[in-house]
């Protein structure tokens, strides 16, 4: 299995834990969602909703999310730069950190311990946690690439270097703070000016960690598994080079009709208009790179995941730049809108990703075919009902709750109050409740079919699974 | 070329992402919380109301309610004036929040007394049958500790004095937590001017209009309901508001000023209902005899049952 020099072991158990904490995640996601239903669900103090909520973000951000880029990063940079890993030493001690950082996470954030910060609740002793964890991984990953044998840089390591720089910038700054005790801060920014910065950091961990990773993943896979290059590389340069550069501008886009100054929101409404280009530049290069392989959909799980996950990216690129339009926002901002872009972004786009790169190279890093092709196209229709159910549930019951928000009598007075509105969004929580379920049954599929792959006798791999 | 050079991949990198970054992260710190942002009205939280802020932030409230106002006709109307940025320099962190599952929090201070509080924290439900806020019952157990919020206080350099500290003592989380409530939003003098002012006469348009009557049995069950019972036999007896068992001897004009201006003294302004709906309300308080409230006890209120 080592033949070629390149260094599976720690990547495996990347993918383990990766798997671990996505299915936390998820689990919390289901209890939250049936909490907002059920509120004596709510077991205080650890349990109550304003705790797990946090932590189910941060297991699904972090935990599953930038694991898996941990896991997929580390096979796709040897690949590309035909070499092992700089450091196999360094990527094991980053491996029990990084779980030690998300295990205290989770402790802490259910005992209270958190900065308010969306995102970015980690008090400041597990801040230090992840600067250290970023940096260790930073080093390997560029040391890797700075002394590759193959001498061009493909798409998906230069996404990954802007990964690596821009969490580093975000994270750091958002992170100033004063401690007045050991789990215990005050943000070193005050209102308003602690807002945008947050913001900028908020809507920035979805460019560089929701965004750039997963097309890092997706630019690398997709081809392998249609055996079809990527359509245009002009088309990649240009979508990569604008895509970071705008995104920064953007952030303000989360905090329309607040104080922030006006000219702040304008910027961001302007540049998330012009991000659909870069975004979509992408999504072109992905169905294109398809160019006569279509019929693969039928035939191929790997590539159904793919397509439809960038699919999902086309969407939620065009969603996202109508959002930050004022009077859209005005309408959506605050409402139950939202949570329905999002999951379509994390349990569509990142997660469909995901699922197919762990399954791209399960067969290597395991040396067995993946067990049962049937499981995996159960796997994907689970997630994807379950997915779709979620986030259509959402927009429309954010539609109602905000056309009763805004809704004014002949005489000039709100027709609502706030709990009536809120009497009129159980129906929908519900539904949303159950989505989650069935997203959690597509999860279990996906686990199953991989431990049995892991438990089958050893076998020659085909061609196809090699070339990967 | 940069795609053979990784480390200068980087450095353009970093550029790119740093134009963005300054123009519109760094440069405002120039304007924001200067000098044209800042109200004289508004003062620094107190060490009770401090301790409550934090509490707030580990029960981790922000996940369900906002506390930024919009400059929109349906966000003043349900909430008050719009949020300015300067009653927010002392917010360190900010709690703008980014979800409204629950009403916005940013002028809640003053709406309710801390009686209604301190019962819609144990039981949100008991209060608000259609509510899915958790109930914090625990927070009376609580004390706060004083030596620590002495050390916050310093921390942020909050102006204060001893003896506000040794108050502290036997103070408990949701003392602290309901007076960071009260505070919020009332350090500018919004509710006395947005008090509307009724212009002429006022005239009963709805006497014995059974129609309006029946709406204003609704309003009250949705606006009313979690402070008054309707009748004397109360079931449960510590309703924030006096029963409202016998309102035929009330002057209509004066139960209709009541309700439209509050009393200060715990009964909330309902100015935001409309001059039309206070009346369906009066005319169906006036008309309400005990015995014939079955249909708007508490508790039996369409849409979610418990
Ligand atoms: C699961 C979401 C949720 C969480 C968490 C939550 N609330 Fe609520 N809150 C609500 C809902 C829904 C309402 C409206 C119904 C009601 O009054 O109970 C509400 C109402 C309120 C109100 C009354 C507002 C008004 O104008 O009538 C206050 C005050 C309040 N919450 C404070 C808090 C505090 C303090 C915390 C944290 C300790 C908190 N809430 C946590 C959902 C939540
Ligand atoms: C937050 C709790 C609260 C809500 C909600 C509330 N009230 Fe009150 N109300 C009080 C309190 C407390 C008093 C008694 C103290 C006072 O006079 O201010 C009172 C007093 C009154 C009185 C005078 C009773 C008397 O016998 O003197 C009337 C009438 C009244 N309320 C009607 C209403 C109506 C109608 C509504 C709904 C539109 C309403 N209240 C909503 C708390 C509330
Ligand atoms: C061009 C691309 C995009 C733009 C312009 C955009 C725009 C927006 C806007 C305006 C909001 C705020 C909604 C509101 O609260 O009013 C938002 C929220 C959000 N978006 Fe997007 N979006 C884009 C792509 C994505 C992608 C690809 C993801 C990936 C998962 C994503 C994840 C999120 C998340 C997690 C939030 C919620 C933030 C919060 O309030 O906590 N977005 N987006
Ligand atoms: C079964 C699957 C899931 C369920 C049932 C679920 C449920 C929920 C619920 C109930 C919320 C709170 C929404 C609200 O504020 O009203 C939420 C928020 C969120 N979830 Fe999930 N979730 C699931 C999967 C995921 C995954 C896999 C990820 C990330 C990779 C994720 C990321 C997020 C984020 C970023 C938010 C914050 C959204 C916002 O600020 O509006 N979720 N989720």
């Amino acid at each position: 299995m080592e033949k070629t020099g390149y260094n599976y072991d720690i990547v495996k158990s990347y993918v383990h834990w990766s798997i671990l904490w996505g299915t936390v995640a998820v689990l919390v996601g289901v209890l939250i969602a049936f909490q907002l239903v059920y509120p004596s669900l709510n077991l205080e103090p650890y349990l109550t909703y304003g705790r797990l909520r946090p932590l189910h973000t941060n297991a699904g951000i972090f935990g599953w999310g930038i694991g898996s880029f941990f896991a997929l990063f580390f096979y796709i940079v040897q690949r590309l730069c035909r070499r092992p890993l700089w450091s196999v030493g360094l990527a094991r001690f980053q491996l029990y950190f990084f779980n030690a950082t998300i295990i205290a996470a989770a402790v802490t954030l259910l005992l209270g311990f958190n900065t308010s910060k969306e995102y970015h609740e980690l008090e400041w002793p597990l801040d230090i946690m992840v600067v250290i964890l970023w940096v260790v991984f930073s080093i390997n990953i560029i040391m890797t690439i700075v002394k590759r044998k193959e001498e061009h840089m493909y798409i998906s390591l230069w996404y990954m270097l802007a990964t690596i720089v821009g969490v580093a910038v975000l994270y750091i700054v958002n992170a100033a703070e004063i401690p007045v005790s050991l789990f215990k801060s005050y943000s070193a920014y005050a209102g308003t000016n602690d807002a945008n910065v947050q913001w900028w950091f908020g809507h920035n961990a979805v460019a560089m960690v929701l965004t750039a990773p997963p097309l890092a993943i997706f630019y690398y896979f997709l081809p392998k598994s249609t055996g079809v290059p990527i359509y245009s590389h002009r088309m990649s340069i240009i979508a990569f080079w604008s895509l970071i550069f705008m995104y920064l501008w953007t952030g303000a886009h989360h905090l329309i009709w607040t104080p922030v100054p006006d000219w702040i929101q304008t910027l961001a409404l302007v540049f998330s208009l012009m991000l659909i280009a870069p975004s979509w530049g992408s999504v072109f290069n992905g169905y294109l790179s398809m160019g006569g392989q279509w019929h693969q959909m039928r035939e191929n799980y790997l590539v159904k995941f793919f397509i439809l996950g960038i699919t999902f990216y086309g969407l939620q690129t065009l969603q996202g730049p109508s959002q930050a339009v004022r009077t859209f926002s005005a309408f959506i901002h605050f409402t139950e809108w939202v949570p329905g872009h999002v999951h379509m972004g994390t349990m569509g786009w990142v997660s469909m990703v995901l699922f197919a790169g762990v399954y791209c190279i399960f067969p290597k890093i395991y040396g067995r075919e993946v067990y049962s092709i049937p499981l995996a196209n159960l796997h994907f229709w689970l997630v994807l009902i379950g997915q779709l159910i979620y986030s259509v549930s959402m927009w429309i019951a954010g539609i109602q709750q905000a056309s009763m928000w805004h809704s004014m009598n002949p005489d000039g007075n709100l027709t609502y109050t706030f709990v009536e509105t809120l009497a009129q969004l159980y129906p929908y929580w519900t539904i949303r409740a159950v989505s989650g379920v069935i997203y959690l049954a597509g999860v279990l599929v996906f686990i199953y079919n991989l431990i049995m792959t892991a438990r089958s006798p050893e076998a020659s791999l085909s061609a196809a699974a090699q070339n990967v | 070329m940069w795609e053979k050079k990784p480390i200068l991949l980087l450095v353009l990198a970093t550029l790119a992402i740093m134009v963005g970054t300054v123009i519109t992260m760094v440069l405002p710190f120039k304007w924001i919380n200067g000098e044209g942002d800042r109200i004289a009205s508004v003062k620094p939280y107190n060490a009770l109301q401090l301790a409550g802020r934090d509490v707030y932030i580990r029960e981790g409230c922000n996940n369900c309610h906002s506390q930024v106002v919009r400059p929109l006709v349906a966000d003043v109307l349900r909430y008050g004036d719009y949020s300015k940025s300067g009653e927010f320099v002392y917010d360190q962190p900010h709690l703008w929040g980014s979800r409204r599952m629950g009403p916005d929090l940013a002028r809640v201070g003053g709406k309710y007394p801390d009686a209604w509080h301190v019962q819609h924290m144990k039981q949100p439900k008991v209060m608000i049958p259609q509510s899915n806020m958790p109930a914090y019952t625990a927070l009376v157990g609580n004390a706060i500790d004083p030596a620590y919020t002495e050390k916050k206080m310093k921390v942020l350099g909050f102006p204060y004095n001893q003896a506000e500290i040794q108050a502290l003592a036997g103070k408990t989380e949701l003392d602290a937590l309901i007076a960071y409530l009260q505070k919020l939003g009332s350090d500018i003098p919004w509710r006395q001017q947005a008090k509307a002012v009724v212009v002429g006469d006022l005239v009963n348009p709805f006497v014995n209009d059974a129609a309006a009557i029946a709406e204003g049995a609704k309003l009250f069950d949705s606006n009313c309901d979690s402070c008054h019972d309707l009748k004397m036999e109360s079931d449960d007896t510590d309703d924030v508001g006096p029963p409202l068992t016998n309102m035929k001897d009330f002057d209509e004009n004066d139960l209709f000023t009541l309700i439209h201006d509050g009393t200060g003294a715990g009964m909330p302004s309902f100015a935001s209902i409309g001059v039309t709906g206070i009346w369906k309300i009066v005319n169906f308080l006036k008309n309400h005899k005990e015995g014939d409230d079955e249909g708007h006890k508490k508790g039996d209120d369409e849409g979610h049952e418990k």
